[in-house]
């Protein structure tokens, strides 16, 4: 075991780090974004939309999600060149970034698996609390907002951390794509130093420590919720 | 061709998974602390870790280990076979994943059941096989049929460490023939149909085993 090249790498660690942990944040925040009319139109949404929603969850869920990366990044990616002037708008500078790529990816992904946890979620809100709400007089977005995606969010928390966890044990597949998060870095040290275990090793720690971190953060979070005492 | 070695794949390291895991929960179960502990370990790093990780690292590891136990009994250096090196890395994995459902399975099956199997003066491991088992499938199916799943998506993991399955010999195929967009998406079609035939299996499987158990409502 050698360790001499760590203090040499540190720095491009951390900008993997800061990478892995920015791609998460995107691809959860965007995936949960969707996630969520996806689960709701399943719910009450009329049947096409329902049946959509039903169809794109289990496409997601049915295929690798390496090959909707490449997918998405080199058959999009070939794709987009024969869109006419698209390389003088604004968006060409970013089409060319594997970053925006992998986000999308993995914000599909989080938004197949989240969506259907959110359809059972949406389901399990017990009828009473809505009609309840209902006869208060909320319009159907203020029932929505204020009571149904609380409940059902508190009720598949746990549920949720844990299917972060997993997106989280996805993003190294980013590096397949040039995307140079914690894991790309790490093959790059081993092609530049010919080192075969270090830097796996490492790279296998920082994740681990990630997701401890995550997990504890996750329980606290969990306890802070209210909880129906009664 | 490279569906078929994705299959065999799948097939192979889900089997090594369910063996490891059986022995796996058990031992969390019935083992001594020090096997507990061990066991403890095993199901939470590999856990934690990206399954792309370990795979690099359960690859070169069990390639050199294999090489020094190779050269110390005298014989010559080998590559492993990339079938059972895959089939071995991904059983490797899936086993942990394994071992927590079937440990939360086992806890399922009623104390009493166990004890009037032994009360009858059945052998430990007839025990095991004519009661826990048959009692605690039905409960460790869903668990089961989504570690299934999972294993055949972990399989184009092995893309990257130069495995030919299905999701390389398509990046191959679409590499060569410049036609990205449709080799992935028949790539996709063929993963999809893959899952979904296996939950139509499972289904059917947990209707049978379900047999003779209340119907819940």
């Amino acid at each position: 075991m050698e360790w001499y090249w760590l203090a040499e790498y540190a720095p491009r660690f951390a900008e993997g780090l800061w990478l892995t942990l920015q791609l998460l944040g995107l691809s959860i925040f965007f995936g949960m974004a969707l996630a969520i009319p996806i689960g709701l139109v399943q719910v009450t949404g009329p049947w096409p939309l329902a049946w959509a929603a039903r169809a794109f969850c289990t496409v997601i869920r049915g295929t690798p999600l390496l090959i909707q990366l490449w997918l998405i990044y080199y058959g999009l990616g070939s794709l987009f060149p024969f869109i006419p002037g698209i390389r003088d708008t604004m968006i060409w500078p970013l089409l060319r970034e594997a970053f925006p790529y992998a986000v999308f990816a993995f914000s599909l992904s989080v938004a197949g698996y989240e969506g259907e946890v959110m359809r059972g979620a949406f389901r399990g809100v017990p009828r009473g609390e809505l009609e309840a709400a209902r006869a208060m007089g909320m319009s159907p977005f203020t029932v929505l907002r204020r009571i149904w995606l609380p409940r059902a969010l508190q009720n598949v928390f746990p549920t949720l951390a844990g299917e972060f966890i997993l997106t989280l044990k996805a993003t190294p597949l980013a590096a397949t794509i040039t995307v140079f998060e914690v894991y790309g870095v790490g093959t790059i040290v081993r092609q530049e130093t010919y080192r075969i275990y270090e830097p796996l090793l490492f790279v296998a720690a920082i994740y681990l420590c990630l997701t401890f971190v995550l997990v504890i953060a996750f329980r606290l979070m969990e306890r802070r919720m209210p909880r129906r005492t009664a | 061709m490279g569906l078929f070695r994705t299959i065999q794949i799948a097939v192979g390291a889900y089997a090594l998974g369910l063996l490891i895991g059986l022995f796996g929960a058990l031992g969390k179960l019935h083992g001594g602390p020090v096997l507990r502990w061990g066991l403890e370990i095993y199901t939470t790093v590999i856990r934690a870790i990206p399954e792309l990780v370990l795979i690099l690292l359960l690859y070169y590891a069990g390639t050199d280990l294999l090489n020094v136990l190779r050269e110390s009994l005298g014989m010559e250096r080998t590559d492993i076979n990339g079938l059972w090196a895959g089939i071995y890395v991904i059983g490797l994995v899936q086993g942990a994943y394994s071992t927590e459902v079937f440990r939360g399975a086992f806890q399922a099956v009623p104390h009493g059941q166990v004890e009037a199997g032994r009360a009858m003066g059945l052998r430990p491991f007839t025990v095991l096989r004519r009661i826990t088992l048959p009692i605690m499938l039905p409960y460790a199916l869903p668990g089961l049929s989504n570690l299934w799943l999972i294993t055949t998506k972990d399989t184009a993991l092995l893309a990257v460490v130069g495995f030919s399955e299905l999701a390389l010999e398509t990046k191959q195929a679409a590499g060569a023939t410049r036609e990205y967009f449709m080799f992935y998406m028949v790539a996709g079609a063929l993963y999809l149909a893959l899952t979904l035939v296996s939950t139509l299996g499972f289904t059917l499987l947990e209707r049978r085993l379900r047999r003779g158990q209340p119907v819940q409502t």
